[in-house]
This record gives structure tokens, sequence and C-alpha cells, in this order.
């Protein structure tokens, strides 16, 4: 046998080899999860607030955290879009590719996207103190929006950078000005918009180390953004610091209850994303 | 018209087919290109005068005079890099966008110069539609790709944009194609049916002009006559501005033809004269197919 085919069979072994490998790791903790989480979950896991002595087994469920990292998740999403579409759209249509600040943003950028969310956490922190803030669902808010705005932007970044030219001369010779071609633009980019919604969402929803000092943790549901609002994370943290194995595999139900909500979320983005992306070209 | 052997009408083939007539070329001197008199045509629509552009420190274009006339099909024709995409770009200042780049002279349509700083250039640019090399459709429906440009210059009715995409389909011969599937992507239309959706695009907004760059290089040919046998109709309401690499199509449309050579107008004038009987040497080999 020539040796291109056998370099050919060596090389699709280990691809496959690596495939098996990544899927068995994250098989292994679904499984984990499944095996001591499923028992735990109940109805009253996702219905009710901890009851006094939770911690230490009591009653009750893990309500607050669910509600608290929604209203987090969907706050924080909201506002990070908000602040990202305009600052993509100003380095691909108003700067030019060779653009010196434009290489600069996307350096930052970058950089931003690698800071741990504990730095995020402490810098909101200061802040906040500084603006005689407490911690509080906005203060969470405020550093998840930070936290995902390097990824949005640098997601959405890389999409509109394949924009082609074409299409926007196509949009200006039709008497267009640079912010009439953001409908163009926007539909374009969609599925970049979907995809980096989602990494958003999945890197808010999964953080402690940011909300630990801002959104800080109760065991009540916040009625307003001052309020103090509990997370999913925090709430696996805590639990599975108890030294009690009942408390510790409600930690792991929490946990559940988290995968299943970026699922659900990641089931819908995709469904949105097809529905976006159908004119793309 | 004249006719050539038919062969499928690639850049390349043209060379092939004047190949015989090749001769030994000898240097252009400055002498040969006359920066180009215009057509020697009345009633001129758009006047290009002195025009000089750089990008960075290149001088792409040269001291370009020349007159493009109303209701008639003018191919600039030229060896690759020649600048004439570059010059149909300035026509609507889409080259505003390169870095570097830095023009002087004037260049007046309808008595207004499109370079004054009070001309609002998306007025020149709604005035000057653009069919590009490769169709490119918007990302939207095929009847959102002809309303969007009459919505964004305020049209809101919508029976009126109804009547608008109806008409401008119908005039490049798409509406029986298409009329029961309007809200469909328009990229799932073939390439030759997106070119003539982009050429309704840029009709819907009531330009003056259209601006053609290689604009049937990526279609199959009979796509390609089909958008030819577009231009020779609507030449009768619009003033048409053809870059080609096709000779052969040049031969088959053009009513005057411009020949540039390295930024500069050799050679301007009706279709006939140029093919004819060229006075300038360059025009004459460049037509026999010695350089490309």
């Amino acid at each position: 046998m020539k040796f291109k085919f056998i370099e050919e069979k060596i090389a699709k072994v280990l691809m496959i080899g690596s495939s098996v490998a990544v899927f068995a790791f994250v098989l292994n903790i679904i499984y984990t999860i499944f095996r001591r989480g499923l028992p735990a979950l109940n109805w009253d896991m996702i219905s009710k607030i901890p009851a006094a002595g939770y911690y230490n087994g009591g009653g009750g469920g893990i309500l607050n955290a669910i509600v608290g990292s929604l209203y987090i998740v969907l706050g924080s999403t909201f506002l990070g879009l908000l602040i990202s579409i305009p600052v993509v759209f100003y380095l691909n249509v108003y700067l030019k590719k060779d653009s010196k600040l434009a290489y600069i943003a996307r350096l930052a950028f970058d950089i931003l996207f690698g800071i741990p969310s504990i730095v995020y956490g402490a810098f909101a922190f200061t802040i906040m103190i500084y603006l005689g803030m407490h911690t509080s669902l906005g203060g969470g808010i405020l550093v998840i929006t930070l936290l995902i705005i390097p990824i949005f932007i640098r997601s959405m970044d890389e999409v509109a950078l394949q924009l082609p030219k074409d299409l926007l001369d196509a949009t200006y010779a039709l008497g267009a000005t640079k912010l009439e071609t953001i409908k163009v633009v926007l539909r374009q980019i969609a599925p970049g918009i979907a995809t980096a919604t989602l990494l958003s969402v999945g890197r808010a929803i999964g953080d402690a180390a940011g909300v630990m000092f801002t959104a800080g943790f109760t065991d009540s549901i916040p009625t307003s953004l001052g309020q103090p609002a509990a997370t999913l994370p925090l709430s696996v943290f805590f639990q599975l610091s108890s030294p009690n194995a009942d408390v510790q595999d409600r930690a792991y139900s929490a946990a559940l209850i988290l995968i299943f909500i970026v699922l659900i979320i990641s089931i819908a983005g995709r469904l949105i994303t097809n529905r976006f992306s159908k004119h793309k070209i | 018209m004249k006719s050539f052997p038919y062969r499928n009408p690639t850049r390349a083939s043209w060379a092939e087919d004047f190949s015989f007539l090749n001769k030994s070329s000898e240097d252009k001197s400055d002498n040969d290109i006359n920066n180009g008199e215009g057509l020697g045509i009345k009633g001129s629509y758009l006047k290009v005068s002195d025009l000089n552009l750089y990008i960075n420190k290149t001088h792409i274009l040269k001291n370009v005079n020349l007159e493009i006339p109303d209701k008639k099909i003018t191919c600039i024709i030229g060896p690759s890099g020649c600048g004439k995409s570059t010059l149909l770009k300035t026509f609507n200042r889409l080259i505003d966008d390169t870095e570097g780049v830095r023009y002087e002279g004037s260049i007046l349509v309808d008595g207004t110069d499109i370079f004054d700083k009070h001309t609002e250039i998306t007025e020149i640019r709604k005035k000057m539609g653009l069919l590009s090399q490769r169709p490119c459709p918007l990302p939207m429906s095929i009847y959102d790709n002809i309303a969007f440009g009459c919505k964004m210059h305020g049209e809101r009715k919508r029976k009126k944009l109804n009547q608008i995409v109806e008409e401008q389909l119908k005039s490049v011969g798409l509406w029986e194609e298409v009329k029961t599937r309007l809200n469909t992507p328009a990229s799932k239309l073939s390439i030759g049916q997106q070119q003539r959706l982009c050429l309704a695009r840029g009709l819907a907004v009531e330009p003056e002009f259209i601006l053609a760059d290689e604009a049937t290089s990526a279609l199959d040919p009979i796509s390609s006559k089909h958008i030819e046998e577009l231009f020779v109709e609507l030449k009768q309401n619009y003033a048409i501005i053809l870059v080609t690499h096709t000779l052969r199509q040049a031969l088959r449309i053009a009513d005057y033809v411009v020949f540039m050579y390295l930024g500069e107008v050799v050679e301007a004038g009706p279709a006939d004269e140029i093919f004819n009987n060229p006075k300038q040497e360059l025009t004459q080999k460049y037509l026999e197919g010695a350089f490309s």
C-alpha cells in the first residue's frame, strides 16, 4: 500500500481518537451530574425558595437561584447586544479595513476576552463602591455585561469581517448612507449574532466568580435591581461546600437544571438562527 | 454589426481569435496618446475633465478627459489594471472608501460637479445604478431586494411598492419567473436571475445611468446574452456605461468605445470608428490582441 494511504488511515484514527476522548469526557460529566443529581431532583427544587436550614438538609428549593440567574442572563445579554452591535458596526462599516483604531480595538477585545471573571468582579465591585451600590441584581447584570461584551464583539466581528465588500458597495450604490446599510449588515451577520448570543449566554449563566461580589447571594427572589440576587453557579458552590451528602446531591441537581436551561436556550437559539440566516448570501 | 468566429466568451479567447494578426509591437511613445478628447458628441451627459486619481502615491488615473452620452451604451475597454473599474467607481464615488485615495479634476453630471463638497454623495449614487461583476443580491427576499432602495428613499405605501416591484421585475424579464415566490430569499435564484434582480434593484431607485463592471463575466453564455439584450433595450432610457474585458461584447452592443491603457484614455469615439479605423497604434494593437 502506498504511504499516503497509510498516512490517511493513521490521521483518521487520530481524529476519531480525539473526538471519542472529548465525547467521553463530556459524557462522564453529564453522567455524574445525572447519577447524583437526578435522584435529588424534585418539583420542590424548581418551585420553592430555600426554607430555613436548607443548606443543612432542610426543605425548599433553588427557585431563587434559577430566577436570579435568568434575570442576570437576560439583562446582561440585552445590554451586551445593545452595546456590542454598534461597536461591531462601527468597526466594520465606518472604519477602513486597515484602520489603526480598529486594530487596537480588536486587540483590546481579545485581551478582555481572556481576563478571568473574578477580575471583572473585583473591578465592578470598586465601581459599585464608588457609586455607593450594594451587592445587587443590578451589579450582577453590570459585571456580566462587562464579561460578555468582548465575547459578543469578537464573535460577531469575526462574522462581520467576512462581509462582502460588494454587498456594501451594492447598498451604497442605491444611495444608502453608512447608517442605512445597517439593515443589510444585520441581516447578513444574523447567524453571527445568534452564535455570539449563545456563547455569551453560556458564559453568563455559568459564571460564579464575577457575581460573587456583585450580585451577592440571597434566599429570596429579587424584586428590584437594587436587591441582591442568587445565581445557579453560586448555589451549586454553596451546596457542594456542605458536609451533608444529601445537600451535595442537590448541588448536582442544581447543575442539572443549569444544563437544561443552557440546552433549551441553545436549541431555541439554533432555531432562531436558521430562521434568520435563510436570506444570507 | 461585425461577426467574429464564435467561441466561449472568456477573457482569453478573443486574444486567440485575433492572434493571426499579431505584429511585432513597438514601444509606445507619449505622442501616441491623445489624452482622450472626448467622444466628439453633443449633449454629453457626464463630462470628465482633467481627472487625476491617486491611491497613496500611485497615480491610477492620469489626466482623463471624457464625455459620456445619454441614451447610449458606452463601453470602456482595456487590459487588466488599466483603471477601467477605478474610473467607473469614481463616477459614483464608491472609490471614496478606498484608503489613501485622492483625486483632482471634475466630473460633471447634469452640470453638477460630483466632487463638489455641497453635492450629496447619496444623490449621486442614486443616479447611478451599479451592476457588479458578481451578482450581489441583498440578504433579503426577492421583493425586499427591489423595495429596499425605494423604502430607503421614503416610499412607504405598500401599493406603490408592489407596483414598483412588479414593474421593475418585468423590465428585466424576471417577473414571470419569480412572481409566485416573491418572498423567497433572493440567494435562491440562479446566478443569471440574481444579476437581473440586481439590475432591477438598481432601476427601482430611478437612476439616470447604469454602471456595469464586467457585469456578464461571471454568468453563463445564455444569461450573459440576456443581460446584453437588456442593456440594448434599456439604453432608450438610460446612459449605460459598461466596463468589459470581452471585446466581442463591446463589438456587439457598444455605441461608443473608450480605450484605456495604464490609467490613460488612449482613444474614445463611436464604436464603428474605434473598431474599424482606430487612430492610435495602441488601440489597434489591443484590438488585434497583441497585449492584454
